[in-house]
């Protein structure tokens, strides 16, 4: 039987599993509306109140569950709205399909209403895209989309729909399986490679295993946390890995990077085995690339052959998939009858022990004083005993939320790593809760951030997503206010947030609770109010201090080792 | 150094502009980009000549492989290879002397002259880059109208070669 492309769009997300999908209608993809609407029992689509948001709820979803995020928007201003999600899930290897509409073919190229070239603006930020010429070429593309998008080093897809394909008709066919001559990622890591890895690590005396949002992706927790154990080597995780390692354990020492801790920079710039697995030694990782890990040989595990050696050369590189990689190390270790230095081990803890005393995530919470945002995650941490869904904004805190939520699993820690968006935190929210409809799902956002997509509090009403929004109001863009104070002698260009809205009311106009927290001593008991009204969504305003910085922090052009504590 | 890579790719809409993208977007240079389907009409063979230290080129090699639409890529300074550029050149011959003076030189670099008139010669040379930079500095005497070079093709010798 023959299908319109309208039909055929929606066979494809049926027979990929979607079941739920975020966007925004408009002229271009109304048959692809009229479609769904009448096969909403079958696909859930979630009306959002901006394009931006639509892609970051994806992309909280795709997160959250490691399967691929799927939005859908219109051409033109629908499309360029959607620019900010996709380069933000570029950055962050997020598995995501994007669809925008398009102008029909016969108009394409003549500055037709609502037309952008979307392919042209996207290709430097995603992993591949498409615009679909023939009907019957929709089917085969959407299978290709979903399936570039969600192997290999995942990334975001988009495929550009002109309206007229989506009236053509042709015989429907999804292929079961779809094979490209110039696409095959490597998953099985080389054996040679892993046997050397063994061998370093086996001789290593201050080894550390760092390890990043790779892990998360590959669904690798499990299998990192047994091979750390065995190994018994200390281990950092950057911003995006944070939760593969349970970060109580005593293994575990803490996050590394600009804002990381003293022992995991210590231990990183002191060792002399540095062990990346599934991280890719960014900038606000490194500090200085020029005084990065002097002593140490690196061992790279990553299934993107280009993050090998692009920033820092690597001793032993292993291109595969972080999960098969691991397996393959651990099996290899258990299969020697040598084990890992002892003795050097122990003293190398000693060390680790003796910079974990300078206490670096120490701070001081006067509860007849201001609240400390700090205080706030903390808290918020014991009430849900470090199970909940944290999805954060972008500034200081994100970077509280990264020290003092300890994450025990991995997938729980949604936030912007790579391109840093501001506005991310409470669409991804949307999208986590969509997933997880019974599950704690927290925004952590500042004054600054929550009013970059403040319009999808609305999508909230509709769909009654219980999100609880910890707002760390200081009043400022803290992070920018932090860098002026440290770097440009405290003039504060734009950084100061006048005429802020009453968030109270604001959260009351859109259907919800609304709170303002003024004092330390109120913070406990507004959370736990919060966690109580579990069908409601609360916004929490906490007035905290305004000129609180995060430490501990390594400055810009500094190594490892020469951090500011306090 | 410089460095010929030889890239095989999908014979698709945009794929050349992936390719051009990439270079601009992580600021890698480009000193010449040639590129026309293959006996394979799916396919695209792309020669692109680039400057860098052997740790840009390992990158630009690795981000190249990247792209989807990539089929294979071959660094050539990692083979023996050979490497061949085309050039058209119009040569204004209105001073009696001129005419006589371009055909020895383009006889002496085995050019053809494929074009004339009573004013202008047009002149059709292959080579590698060093002897049409040659022919054009020969030609220095004479009015020179238009340079049309192709870019470099290179190819690796012997058994090696880029194929699917």
């Amino acid at each position: 039987m023959e299908l319109t492309g309208a039909e055929i769009f929606v066979e494809c997300l049926k027979a990929e599993g979607v079941d739920t999908i975020f966007g925004y209608p408009g002229g271009a993809v109304l048959f692809i509306y009229d479609e769904l609407y009448k096969q909403q029992d079958k696909v859930n689509h979630i009306l959002v109140r901006h394009e931006q948001g639509a892609v970051h709820a994806a992309e909280g979803y795709a997160k959250a569950t490691n399967k691929p995020g799927v939005a859908l928007v219109t051409s033109g201003p629908g499309a360029t709205n959607a620019v900010t999600g996709i380069a933000d899930a570029y950055m962050d290897s997020v598995p995501l399909v994007v669809f925008t509409g398009q102008v029909p073919r016969h108009l394409i190229g003549n500055d037709a209403f609502q037309e952008v070239d979307i392919v042209g603006i996207t290709r430097p930020c995603v992993k591949h895209n498409f615009l679909v010429t023939d009907v019957r070429d929709l089917a085969s593309t959407i299978k290709k989309a979903f399936y570039i998008a969600s192997t290999g080093r995942p990334g975001p897809v988009l495929v550009d729909i002109p309206k007229d394909i989506t009236t053509a008709r042709c015989e429907f066919h999804y292929p079961n399986e779809i094979t490209m001559r110039s696409y095959n990622p490597t998953y099985k890591g080389n054996k040679r490679q892993v046997r050397r890895a063994i061998d370093l690590m086996l001789e290593a005396k201050r080894p550390v295993l760092y390890t990043g949002g790779g892990v998360v992706l590959s669904g690798a927790a499990h299998e990192l946390t047994e091979f750390t154990r065995e190994l018994g080597f200390p281990i950092t995780e950057t911003l995006m890995g944070l939760g593969a390692f349970p970060s109580m354990d005593k293994q575990f020492v803490g996050m590394l990077g600009m804002h990381g801790t003293y022992e995991a920079n210590n231990a990183m710039h002191h060792a002399d085995l540095v062990i990346a697995i599934g991280a890719r030694f960014d900038d606000r990782v490194t500090g200085n690339i020029e005084k990065f890990c002097p002593y140490a040989k690196i061992i790279h595990v990553d299934i993107d052959p280009a993050s090998i050696s692009k920033n820092v050369k690597v001793d032993v590189p292993i291109v595969g998939d972080v999960k098969h990689v691991i397996i393959d190390l651990l099996e290899e270790l258990r299969s020697r009858e040598e084990r890992p230095d002892a003795s050097a081990l122990a003293d190398w803890w000693k060390q680790i022990g003796e910079w974990r005393k300078a206490d670096c995530l120490k701070y001081n919470q006067d509860m007849n004083a201001e609240i400390r945002a700090q205080f706030v995650i903390e808290k918020f941490w014991e009430l849900t005993s470090g199970d909940a869904y944290i999805c954060s904004d972008v500034g200081q805190h994100q970077m509280w939320a990264a020290q003092y939520y300890r994450f025990n699993k991995p997938n729980r820690w949604i936030n912007s790593g790579g391109l840093g968006t501001m506005g991310f935190g409470l669409p991804a929210a949307m999208g986590v809760q969509m997933a997880f409809p019974e599950e704690t799902v927290a925004c952590v956002t500042g004054d600054g951030s929550i009013q970059m997509c403040i319009q999808e509090l609305a999508t909230c009403t509709q769909y009654h997503l219980p999100i609880k929004i910890l707002c760390l109001n200081n009043g400022y863009l803290g992070m920018v206010r932090q860098w002026q104070e440290f770097f440009y002698q405290k003039r504060y260009a734009s950084s100061y947030m006048d005429a802020l809205p009453d968030f109270v009311k604001l959260a009351e106009a859109y259907g919800h609770v609304g709170m303002r927290i003024e004092k330390p001593s109120d913070v406990e008991g507004a959370l736990k109010e919060s966690l109580i009204m579990k069908d409601r969504l609360v916004f929490m305003d906490f007035i905290t201090m305004q000129e609180n910085n995060v430490y501990p922090m390594v400055p810009a052009g500094a190594g490892h080792n020469e951090m500011i504590l306090v | 150094m410089r460095h010929v890579i030889s890239i095989l790719m999908e014979n698709e809409a945009g794929a050349l502009s992936r390719v051009a993208g990439l270079f601009s977007a992580r600021g890698y240079n480009i000193e010449s980009l040639t590129v026309a389907p293959t006996d394979d009409a799916t396919l695209s063979r792309m020669t692109l000549v680039t400057r860098g230290s052997d740790e840009i080129v390992e990158q630009i090699v690795k981000q190249l492989h990247k792209l989807i639409d990539v089929v294979k890529v071959m660094d050539l300074a990692q083979f023996s290879h050979i490497e061949r550029e085309m050039m058209f050149i119009k040569v204004a011959v209105d001073k009696n002397s001129a005419c006589e003076a371009v055909k020895r030189l383009s006889d002496i670099f085995r050019g053809n002259i494929i074009d004339v008139t009573d004013k202008m010669y047009t002149i059709e040379l292959t080579g590698d880059r060093s002897k049409l930079d040659a022919f054009v500095n020969a030609l220095k005497d004479f009015r020179i109208v238009e340079v049309v070079r192709s870019g470099s093709m290179g190819i690796a010798r012997g058994e090696s070669s880029l194929r699917v």
